[in-house]
Order: structure tokens, then C-alpha cells, then sequence
């Protein structure tokens, strides 16, 4: 039996394929401004007997595709667990929201809180940020590691940022201690959510944030956690969703 | 039968706005309200039609914006936006406007809106016992603002008898919102508001009454016959917190979209308005105590929202609770720390807090968190 889990995120598409409970493949592209368009061609030529959605995307891929949808908060949920059985924190930092997901010792979502109202503090802000400073997006985080120290950020919008940096810059500020304070501010604002939500435990980093290592490092530090990181961090959403269609695939078998 | 029943609420709806103008027509006056805290009574005691104002549609609030600031609730946007552009029946035929010093946002734009027609506003003390002989002389002051503007005496008899008609009327809403005690609901939340919301503007209370007694025994009938657009699995989830009505209801929609069923609503368009007036006691001090009581968030403490939250998840038998907060409304967005530590300490239930406003701009992002907390349940 083949399952395959696809996430339409903001910023961009990912599938997940389990074959008889192990990964098979992944695929992964940028959502660009046709997210359907994208999809489709995503799974051409990709065998699978079902395939679940999710992402923002999820509700439109029902429709063309017949598929079942869950929402995010479940898929991230899902894939954690499943890298981590005994994880009760998840934080996800994508592309366009950033969400702190609690969980019981069953692995059940308990509580939840999203972020989505803007690009405030998730990748899109550091990747614009990148821009601003001329550092690529890859490596953005390793030069914020590299500063001595950290210039104070006070806005988290994407817009004020942004001219908030280009007036330190014309300042003369050094570029490596804002990409600093920037990436700073991305920590707090993301350890006040995961206070109010799920205050204790370590906690599982996914997303393609957590492909930053500045944010994984100083979150670990500040907030004294352990900090797990998946494989691949970005295959999170997808992979919860392939491991839950798997599991409605034997539901229906059992029927 | 339910859908003719609906129906037959749209036509008396549209029939009401002659009745108000005939009413007119005969000299007698009409006393718009916006909040529940304002005894409708004395304006019924004075022969007068008590009318909810309108404030819960969105088209208004970008006229309001042009004098209010953007970053403020919308009910207040709304109310004032309809007030100046002239665009609510109910306001235009309304000769006085009564309202209360809820909240911070509200009790300023009242002195605006007193630009456009004569509002009255009651100083509400926000500590309900402490405070019940200072709210006792505003409503005693109320009196003879009424008596002003309409040229009637208020008497004592008058207010008893109109303390009587209008319980008839608050027992007729509560048996209504009760028949969603049976599992599975014969309404939707989207149909209990809708009946709610229309029967509030009624000229002629003993037609409401009826028209919402002869509803109520149809939902009976619907029940017996276990006829309902639901199955007893249907997640059955209470809506507390702010007002909602047709046209900020886009909450409630997406709940019901997404497989699930309102079916209660703790908010002051909903279970709030359940009370009774004593009438053995002096009816003033009867009216005062009552309504003051009314557990809105402006109160401090406001013990009151959670007994009555604590009654209303038994009684209804409830799976989750979602809180709905208006953006910038700081009184229910604080006051859901406490509501969201009863739901999921004491009830061990799922809870969901939302803050939003009256536009579309973010129902996907609604419905995520919507469709999340319901995978919870």
C-alpha cells in the first residue's frame, strides 16, 4: 500500500511518499502563483493508491483531486511523533506562519496557537530580511552566528523591519550584528507563543526554519530546552499527512 | 414546516417596518437601544417601541472610518458607520437613542454620534453589588428622560406591567435557544441566530412572542420526530463572547461548514438576554438589580460569565467552546485567560479563542484554526 501526503504551503509545495510504513520519496518546489498548477505537476507520474492535503492550499487540491484533507496543525503534529514518539511541543516556522502545537502523551493535539496574520517573524520575514542586508538566504543564519553582538530589533512587521534595517545600514552599522538582532527578535517572539502554549519539555523544530541554525541554537540556549530537529524539517507538514492517510488506508482495509 | 416557518419570519420581518410607521404615524415614539444593560421596560412603560440598533454588518465601516480610528472594535464602527450614513431603518425612526458607558471605545463615540440624533447615555458602574444604588438613580434619571421625549407618565403600574410583558418575551428566546439541548439540535446556529437576531426588532412584542412560541413548538415537534440537519455525533460547540448577528457571523458559518453544530451561544445576542425580572419587588429596584447583573466583560470581577459558562456546558452538552473576541476589544480578549482556564482545566474541553473583525479578508485563516480545534474534539 502507497500513501502519499502533499503540503501546499505559502511559499512552497512538498510531497511525502510512505511505502508499507517507510519513506519512499520526496519532492519539493517552490508554490510560486498557481499553487494547483504546481501540485499537479508535482504528482505526475507519482504512484500512490491515496493521498491526503494539507497546507493552505489543502481545500482547493479536495476539490481537483478528490483527495481528503487535514489541517496543518494535525499533519505537523502527525510527522512529529513520528521522527520524536515522545514529543509534547511541536514549533513550526514556515514560509508564511509560524504555530506552537501541545500535545498528550498519546501523541493527541491539546492545544494550539497559529500566527498567519502576517509575515511577521517567520521565513518570509527572514528571507526579505536576507535580501535587504545582500546575504543569501542560506546562509543568513551562519552569518548572524558569526556577530559579537546583536543590534536590537524593535519591529516584528515585515515592512517596518525593513526600514528599520535600511536605516541602520545607512548608519553605517555593521550588516552581520543586524542580521543578528533580526534573527533575535524571530527567538522572542517565537519563545512568548511557546510559553503560553506548551511551556515544558523539549521541543520539536520543524519547518524550513528550522533549517536555520542561528534560531535552532539560541532557542535551545535561552529557553534551556532540548531542541530536536527532524531530518528534514521542511518534510514535516508532508509526511504527517502521507502517515495519515496510510492510517485511514487501514481503517478502510479493516472495514 | 420549518422552512415555511422561516419564511413566515421574513415576511413579518419585512411587514414590521410598516407596523413601526404606522405607530409613527399615530404620534407615538421610538426609543432606539444599544446595549442589553438599558432597561427596555421604561421605554415600553411609556408607550413607546423599544428598537435594537443596528451594528453588525461591515458595509458601514469604512464610512465610519473616516472619523473613527481604524484599530477599534467593529461593532462600534458599524453602530456609528450605520448612524451616519443614515442607512438603518430602525435609527432613522428611532427619537431617542439610549446607551450605556460599557466600554471605552463605545461611551466616546457616543458623544460623537450625539452630533447626528439626541443620545442619552447611562453611567454603568462596572462592580455589579457594590454599585447597585448609583445605577438605581440612572435608571430612576432614565424615567424622566422618557417622560421628555415621549410626554407620557411613567408609572410605577406601567413599569410592572411592562416588566411582565417583556419576561413573556425572555422566556419565549430562552425556550427557543433551549430546544438546541436535544441531541442532535433541530437548528443550525446560522438558523438560531437568524430567529434571534429578526425577532429582536419587533413593534408589536406579543407578535414576537407568538411568532417565537409557535417556532419553538415546531423545533418540539422536529425533536420527537428526531429530524435534524445533524446526528447525535455532531460536534456540539458553544459560542461565547462578544455579540454576533447576521453579518458577523462569519464564525458561526465556518464552524457549521466545517461539520459542526452551535449549539449555544453565551454572548449578550444570545443566553445573556435568559433573565427574569422579579415582579414582586418595587419594579425599579426589580430592573435595576436584573440588569445590572448582565455578565459582560466590563464588569470586574464578573463572576457572573463563568457561573453561567459553567451552567450552559452541562445543560447543553457540550464537546468544545470557541471564544470569540471583536478586534481591540480589550475586555473579552483579557477575560479569555480566565475562560480558557475553566473550559480546559475544569471541563477538560477543547477551546479555540478567535479575534476578528466583521470582514472576509482572513476566513482561510479562520477555518485552519476552526478545522484544527474541531480535529481536537
Amino acid at each position: 500500500m502507497i500513501s502519499a501526503g502533499i503540503d501546499i504551503g505559502s511559499r512552497s509545495i512538498e510531497i511525502a511518499v510512505i511505502e508499507n510504513g517507510t519513506l519512499s520519496e520526496t519532492r519539493k518546489t517552490d508554490t510560486g502563483f498557481d499553487p494547483i498548477g504546481q501540485a499537479k505537476k508535482m504528482i505526475n507520474g507519482l504512484k500512490f493508491d491515496s493521498i491526503l492535503a494539507t497546507g493552505y492550499g489543502r481545500n482547493l487540491f479536495e476539490i481537483e483531486h478528490e483527495a481528503d484533507t487535514v489541517t496543518e496543525i494535525k499533519a505537523h503534529a502527525k510527522g512529529a511523533v513520528h521522527s520524536f514518539p515522545n514529543a509534547t511541543t511541536v514549533l513550526d516556522i514556515g514560509g508564511q506562519d509560524s504555530k506552537v502545537i501541545k500535545l498528550n502523551d498519546k501523541g493527541k493535539v491539546i492545544r494550539f496557537e497559529m500566527n498567519d496574520r502576517c509575515a511577521a517573524g517567520t521565513g518570509k520575514f527572514l528571507e526579505i530580511m536576507a535580501k535587504t542586508l545582500g546575504f543569501s538566504i542560506d546562509t543568513f543564519g551562519a552569518k548572524a552566528i558569526s556577530a559579537e553582538k546583536d543590534l536590537a530589533i524593535s519591529s516584528m512587521c515585515t515592512v517596518f523591519a525593513e526600514s528599520e534595517v535600511t536605516s541602520l545600514v545607512a548608519k553605517g552599522e555593521n550588516p552581520v550584528e543586524i542580521a543578528r538582532g533580526l534573527h533575535m527578535a524571530v527567538v522572542k517572539r517565537v519563545i512568548s507563543m511557546l510559553n503560553r502554549v506548551s511551556p515544558k519539555g523539549p521541543i520539536v523544530f520543524t519547518g524550513g526554519v528550522a533549517n536555520n541554525p542561528f534560531v535552532a541554537k539560541h532557542l535551545a540556549q535561552i529557553t534551556q530546552r532540548n531542541v530536536l530537529i527532524p531530518d528534514h524539517p521542511e518534510m514535516n507538514g508532508a509526511l504527517g499527512a502521507a502517515l495519515l492517510a496510510s492510517e485511514n488506508n487501514t481503517k478502510k482495509e479493516k472495514k | 414546516m420549518k422552512e415555511k416557518l422561516l419564511k413566515k419570519l421574513q415576511q413579518v420581518t419585512e411587514q414590521n417596518l410598516i407596523d413601526i410607521e404606522a405607530h409613527k404615524e399615530k404620534g407615538n415614539q421610538v426609543v432606539g437601544f444599544y446595549c442589553l444593560y438599558a432597561p427596555t421596560e421604561l421605554a415600553v412603560a411609556a408607550d413607546a417601541i423599544p428598537l435594537p440598533l443596528c451594528g453588525t454588518r461591515q458595509a458601514p465601516i469604512e464610512a465610519a472610518e473616516e472619523t473613527l480610528p481604524r484599530n477599534l472594535c467593529p461593532l462600534i464602527k458599524s453602530s456609528y458607520g450605520f448612524a451616519a450614513t443614515d442607512t438603518c431603518p430602525f435609527f432613522r425612526f428611532s427619537d431617542l437613542i439610549v446607551a450605556d458607558t460599557t466600554c471605552d471605545g463605545k461611551k466616546k463615540m457616543f458623544e460623537l454620534m450625539n452630533d447626528i440624533k439626541p443620545v442619552h447615555v447611562l453611567q454603568l458602574p462596572q462592580k455589579q453589588d457594590a454599585f447597585i444604588e448609583p445605577w438605581k438613580a440612572e435608571v430612576e434619571q432614565l424615567i424622566s428622560v422618557l417622560e421628555k421625549t415621549t410626554g407620557k407618565t411613567i408609572t410605577r403600574e406601567k413599569i410592572s406591567s411592562a416588566i411582565s410583558l417583556l419576561n413573556k418575551e425572555r422566556e419565549a428566546k430562552k425556550r427557543l435557544m433551549d430546544v438546541a439541548k436535544a441531541k442532535p439540535s433541530p437548528l443550525s446556529g446560522m438558523e438560531m441566530i437568524e430567529i434571534l437576531f429578526k425577532t429582536g426588532f419587533f413593534a408589536d412584542k406579543q407578535k414576537g412572542i407568538d411568532l417565537l412560541n409557535e417556532i419553538t413548538e415546531e423545533c418540539h415537534t422536529l425533536i420527537q420526530k428526531e429530524e435534524s440537519p445533524f446526528t447525535k455525533d455532531t460536534p456540539r460547540i458553544l459560542l461565547t463572547g462578544v455579540p454576533t448577528g447576521l453579518g458577523s457571523d462569519k464564525v458561526i458559518k465556518i464552524l457549521e461548514e466545517s461539520n459542526s453544530n452551535v449549539v449555544a451561544f453565551e454572548s449578550c445576542s444570545g443566553y445573556k438576554q435568559a433573565f427574569k425580572v422579579d415582579e414582586v419587588k418595587d419594579p425599579v429596584t426589580a430592573l435595576s438589580e436584573q440588569y445590572l447583573s448582565i455578565p459582560c466583560s466590563v464588569m470586574s470581577p464578573n463572576q457572573g460569565r463563568i457561573d453561567l459558562l459553567t451552567e450552559m456546558i452541562k445543560e447543553f452538552s457540550i464537546d468544545g467552546v470557541v471564544d470569540l473576541t471583536w478586534q481591540a476589544c480589550h475586555t473579552y480578549n483579557i477575560e479569555s485567560v480566565h475562560i480558557q482556564k475553566l473550559v480546559e482545566d475544569k471541563f477538560n474541553l477543547p477551546f479555540l479563542h478567535l479575534e476578528t473583525d466583521y470582514s472576509e479578508s482572513d476566513t482561510e485563516q479562520l477555518r485552519v484554526r476552526v478545522e484544527a480545534f474541531l480535529e481536537m474534539v
